[in-house]
């Protein structure tokens, strides 16, 4: 389980993240969604411990990430905006590198791997150096070498990214999957579709601020449209108003 | 198993397939101090060689007005060459070391007994011409002396007469001291094969994991900041410690290659100076890695941090030309510079002396506490969190 409380992270005079607070719980997928620019990237940042929040905090199961930033990211998997691989290292070197980094017990680890492997189709490129890898392959090494340690919890930062729509729909049965699995899983978009047929919880961002926090049958009631487009629409359009 | 070792082993692995990190650790970086090194030395001893044993071939205005003078000059090893027309211009041009021109009026002056005037035309700031100068004066001068001792003779004067004072050169130089004083460039050559031999490591495993994006993930694992950096900075004094033994060794074998035996010299370059030097630099070796991940750590780009080091790699080379060029003399604070310190230690190796055992442990005791504090500053920028982030 993720919380966070009264997020707040400026860049000189810009306030990226003005104030977030949400909850994201075991067993569900939490999306957060918001336009570009909107501060997703930077919350997901403090999440990971990456960057440290002017105010506010982040608990990870309980520990708070400010106190015990290693702990808290031995519970994480995550698939950050930046997926570089190494590219003089095989798919299963790329994988096997964290694993160690994790301290992910040897026969544990090539379990785990073989596992991953397995699920996410990997099967053809494993042993290929990751120079020229397509999109798609180098997505999927970054999701393996970040869920090597079996994170209960999984934060994955815009993970359809450009990927082509087969990639795309695998990706949301892997999402599924880890839900079943009864993990935590937070990621990020800015594809309403997307949002809308995943999740449980969509956490709506819009400059910096949480604008709405609920299930996407609330959204659509509480905004009175069918679709969940025009919701989204609508809340970030009224949530500028407010702040004019 | 610890995480600085798993960096480090994954750095080494990554960067040996790499075959430019490879040819730039273990071939061009070490070998061409060596490489270049023969090639000036052997350059300058030919030529001093040439100069010293050659007949002296001048251009020679108006020899028919002194044969003896030039019968003189020939039998010290004189070869007097066609006149030119204009002596100031031939010296200018380059076409000629230096002209003696003898003035019409030299037979007249001889036979009067009044002292007769020969030219020498040459150029001071033409240092190639120097030894011809030299050379040509002495022989003048040579003779003027010997025609002064007979002219006394005839009159019944012994010559001691006319010399009052005699000097007796001692030159207190060994031929060993003199190969060093053409080998003080080779403390440079070492700290440039440490620079260069990390250099590649250096950029890429900072700057360039974060431009390929590769530097947050690797930073979202549970692993100290420090202990990457120490894991990097390992793998980097890897590389640039493999530099630094083929450089050595290369050294040690060029030695063998250079004829300074012809020139009344010789130098120890044995396995005993190729250790001692190993131990002088490897407080320099932490300190470079450490700096140039610095640098790297600062850069915006790859190529900036490129940039950056290669402008950085010319710091090095200020204390040996400043006691190439200065006369300074060897103090013992100097043990405590880094850099300066390596470079009055392994010059003092090569001038045949022996760097005791307290000034090797200066330089290690400062050169590593130097090191330390790069390292810790180091650490520093990277445990702050704009450095995974890549713009």
């Amino acid at each position: 389980m993720i919380q966070t409380e009264n997020l707040r992270k400026a860049f000189g005079e810009v306030r990226a993240v003005d104030g977030v607070t949400f909850t994201a719980r075991d067993g569900e997928i939490t999306g957060l969604l918001g336009p570009n620019g909107a501060g997703k990237t930077t919350t997901l940042r403090m999440l990971y411990t990456l960057m440290r929040p002017d105010t506010g905090r982040v608990l990870v199961d309980g520990i708070d990430s400010g106190a015990d930033p290693i702990a808290v990211r031995k519970r994480l998997g995550v698939l950050p905006d930046a997926r570089g691989l190494y590219k003089r290292l095989t798919a299963r070197e790329n994988i096997d590198y964290f694993a160690r980094l994790q301290g992910v017990p040897p026969a544990e680890a090539t379990r785990r791997r073989e596992a991953l492997i397995e699920v996410l189709e990997m099967r053809d490129f494993a042993d290929r150096h990751a120079e020229g890898f397509s999109q798609g392959q180098r997505v999927k090494t970054a999701i393996a070498r970040a869920l090597i340690h079996d994170p209960k919890n999984v934060l994955l930062d815009e993970p359809t990214n450009g990927l082509d729509v087969m990639a795309t729909r695998r990706m949301r049965q892997f999402m599924r999957d880890l839900r079943a699995e009864g993990r935590c899983v937070l990621f990020s978009s800015h594809i309403m579709q997307e949002v809308a047929q995943l999740c449980d919880r969509i956490v709506v961002i819009a400059k910096g601020r949480v604008v709405a926090d609920e299930s996407p049958e609330d959204l659509r009631r509480h905004t009175g449209e069918s679709n969940l487009e025009d919701a989204f629409v609508k809340i970030i359009g009224s949530a500028e108003g407010l702040a004019a | 198993m610890n995480a600085s070792l798993v960096i480090f082993l994954k750095e080494a692995r990554e960067n040996l397939r790499d075959k430019r990190t490879l040819i730039n650790a273990l071939l061009t970086g070490p070998l061409i101090g060596p490489l270049i090194f023969i090639m000036i030395v052997n350059i300058m001893i030919s030529r001093e060689l040439n100069q010293a044993e050659a007949p002296l071939e001048l251009p020679v205005i108006g020899a028919a007005y002194a044969p003896n003078l030039i019968d003189a000059l020939r039998e010290q090893g004189f070869d007097p060459q066609p006149p030119v027309a204009d002596p100031i211009a031939a010296v200018r041009n380059r076409d000629a070391a230096a002209v003696l021109r003898v003035p019409a009026g030299f037979g007249k002056s001889w036979g009067q007994g009044d002292p007769a005037q020969v030219e020498v035309y040459y150029d001071s700031s033409r240092r190639d011409t120097q030894q011809a100068v030299t050379r040509l004066r002495a022989m003048l001068e040579n003779y003027a002396r010997r025609t002064a001792g007979m002219r006394l003779i005839a009159r019944g004067l012994s010559p001691a007469l006319a010399s009052p004072v005699v000097v007796d050169a001692r030159d207190q130089s060994t031929p060993r001291s003199r190969a060093g004083a053409l080998f003080s460039i080779l403390p440079y050559f070492f700290v440039l094969t440490v620079f260069i031999g990390g250099m590649y490591l250096a950029v890429d495993l900072t700057a360039g994991e974060r431009e390929r994006q590769s530097l947050e993930p690797l930073f979202v694992n549970p692993v100290a900041p420090w202990r990457i950096l120490i894991g990097k900075i390992a793998a980097i004094c890897a590389f640039s410690v493999s530099s630094l033994l083929v450089c050595v060794a290369a050294f040690t074998v060029a030695a063998r290659f250079i004829p300074t035996e012809k020139l009344g010299m010789d130098f120890g370059l044995g396995p005993a100076f190729a250790l001692e030097v190993l131990v002088l630099m490897l407080p320099l070796v932490l300190l470079i890695a450490a700096l140039q991940t610095l640098v790297a750590a600062f850069s915006k780009s790859y190529r900036e941090a490129q940039t950056y080091l290669g402008l950085l790699m010319l710091v090095p080379v200020v204390p040996s030309v400043l006691l190439s060029i200065l006369p300074i003399k060897t103090a013992a604070w100097m043990y405590t510079v880094p850099l300066l310190g390596q470079q009055v230690g392994i010059t003092e190796l090569l001038l045949g002396g022996a760097v005791t055992a307290a000034q090797v442990a200066t330089c290690l005791v400062c050169g590593f506490a130097v090191a330390v504090l790069m390292l810790a500053i180091t650490a520093r920028v990277y445990a702050s969190e704009r450095l995974a982030i890549s713009a």
